[in-house]
């Protein structure tokens, strides 16, 4: 009975393991870019939550809609009232996992590139993307890094046909996540 | 035969991590962070509700310029082309000096008054890591009008031309459709016509908008005036309603009211015109918002 306990023990640590090896980061950057005829729009936000498993591949983002900054007050309030619509959906989400995590050695300092399957939910629509990037060990601390394109139909984010020279239809997205170690 | 039953009881605890989706597991660890503090922003679609004051002030750095315009009474008839032959004006220009902090300035076309006000947002609606059910300002402003003296023969001075209001601004916004907001105010006149009349002259206000659609809002807004303060003039409670037009870079504000007047004193404490009677005014606003100061991230 003793031995089984030991077990159960040793199984719950192994649970709360994923905690443990988690690397993770408050401080996220991720900028998009659209560039229309009329106009450039340029958000940046710096609070973002991403987090990632080694063991796993498993890597996850989360972003508060409203910690986009923008050039102009009046961008930002259109962005939360009229485009993303803040309120009714305060975060983006990504869930998905790097893909090739075997081929990426955190023992050893460089860059890797990374491939990155998931769903990623904008605006409340959820889409199934595959996007490329590189994580890159520096001693404690993984970066990610990507650059891709997002088109604004696909999360239902309308632009209205008077503004359409100011708004592009697709948007350049930077991520940029410097991690670490959570227990440390 | 009882240990094979332990080893499968064994595998499965350690693969329960696996089968409960790491990834949800791991968005746990991120939730596990404090959620943010979401503070309500636009309550209002400008500075304004119709006439009054709203709880909203430019952003920090940002200049507004507000063009007001009254047209004359509906029931002037079409002599008068219905009031289009007239016009109240007042230009302002207001500024975001900090989040909080809003000044403005106004020149009125009503006896060539001069008005500045501070605006200063001292509690903000917020939720998720902390709440917090309404916002609240406060405003106080200073008016001048500048036209001849009335009776030039006597002693006159600077100080009967000034006049004081003080708003308390409480608004919160339900939802993403509905805004509500109370008004206490106070008019403080220097100088008054009678001994009757009071100086300090108080009213209650609230307004509100619905939004209809993103860019579209109806809002309407009443001014209480408590009775027997204001008394060898007349003067009624002022309600005014209109919409809200929003097209990129400006808003549109276009409504009927029963006040000619523009700046706060001339509304809360001197309007004499009554809805029953036709003493309706068409007016409209429009503000247009200007970043002056960019923030330090996108100076370049």
């Amino acid at each position: 009975m003793k031995k089984y306990f030991a077990l159960l023990i040793l199984a719950l640590i192994l649970t709360a393991g994923v905690r443990a090896q988690a690397y993770v980061t408050k401080n996220g950057y991720i900028r998009f870019y659209s560039e229309a005829p009329m106009e450039k729009i340029e958000g940046i936000n710096r609070q973002v939550n991403v987090a990632m498993l080694p063991a796993t591949g498993d890597f996850v983002f989360k972003v508060l809609m409203k910690s986009f900054n923008f050039e102009k007050a009046l961008m930002q309030e259109h962005f939360n009232e009229n485009y993303v619509e803040s309120d009714k959906y305060p975060e983006a989400t990504f869930l998905g996992k790097i893909t090739n995590i075997k081929a990426i050695n955190f023992a050893k300092d460089g860059s890797y590139p990374a491939m990155v399957e998931g769903k990623l939910t904008i605006h409340g629509v959820t889409q199934v993307v595959k996007q490329n990037g590189t994580i890159t060990i520096n001693k404690d601390i993984v970066s990610a890094k990507a650059k891709f394109t997002l088109l604004l139909a696909d999360y239902k984010i309308s632009v209205p046909s008077t503004v359409v020279n100011n708004i592009s239809k697709s948007l350049e997205i930077t991520v940029d996540a410097a991690m670490e170690k959570l227990n440390k | 035969m009882r240990n094979s039953y332990k080893v499968a009881f064994l595998l499965l605890l350690l693969f329960l991590p696996v089968l409960l989706s790491a990834q949800d597991d791991l968005m746990n660890v991120l939730n596990d962070n404090k959620p943010p503090v979401n503070y309500t922003t636009a309550t209002f679609k400008t500075t304004r509700i119709v006439i009054g004051q709203s709880i909203e002030n430019p952003a920090q750095g940002n200049m507004l310029i507000l063009i007001t315009h009254h047209f004359g009474a509906l029931n002037t008839g079409y002599e008068n082309l219905f009031g289009l032959k007239q016009a109240y004006i007042r230009l302002g220009m207001e500024y975001g000096i900090t989040q909080r902090l809003g000044i403005g300035f106004g020149l009125n076309t009503e006896k060539n008054t001069w008005d500045g006000f501070l605006k200063y947002k001292i509690l903000q609606q917020k939720s998720g890591g902390k709440n917090f059910p309404f916002t609240l300002s406060l405003f106080a402003n200073t008016a001048i009008y500048t036209t001849k003296w009335e009776h030039p023969e006597r002693k006159n001075y600077t100080s009967s031309r000034m006049t004081y209001c003080f708003q308390v601004l409480m608004a919160r916004k339900f939802g993403n459709w509905f805004s509500l907001q109370l008004t206490p105010a106070m008019v403080h006149k220097n100088l008054v016509p009678t001994s009757e009349d009071h100086n300090d002259i108080f009213s209650l206000g609230a307004g509100g908008r619905i939004k209809i659609t993103k860019r579209f809002s109806f809002n309407a807004e009443y001014h209480y005036l408590f009775p027997n303060q204001v008394v060898s003039t007349p003067a009624y409670s002022s309600f005014s309603m209109g919409v809200d037009i929003e097209t990129g870079g400006h808003v549109f504000q276009i409504f009927m009211t029963n006040s000619m007047g523009e700046y706060e004193q001339a509304f809360m404490a001197n309007t004499t015109g009554r809805w029953s009677k036709g003493d309706i005014f068409l007016g409209f606003n429009i503000s247009r918002i200007f970043t002056i100061v960019k923030p330090k991230e996108f100076r370049k």
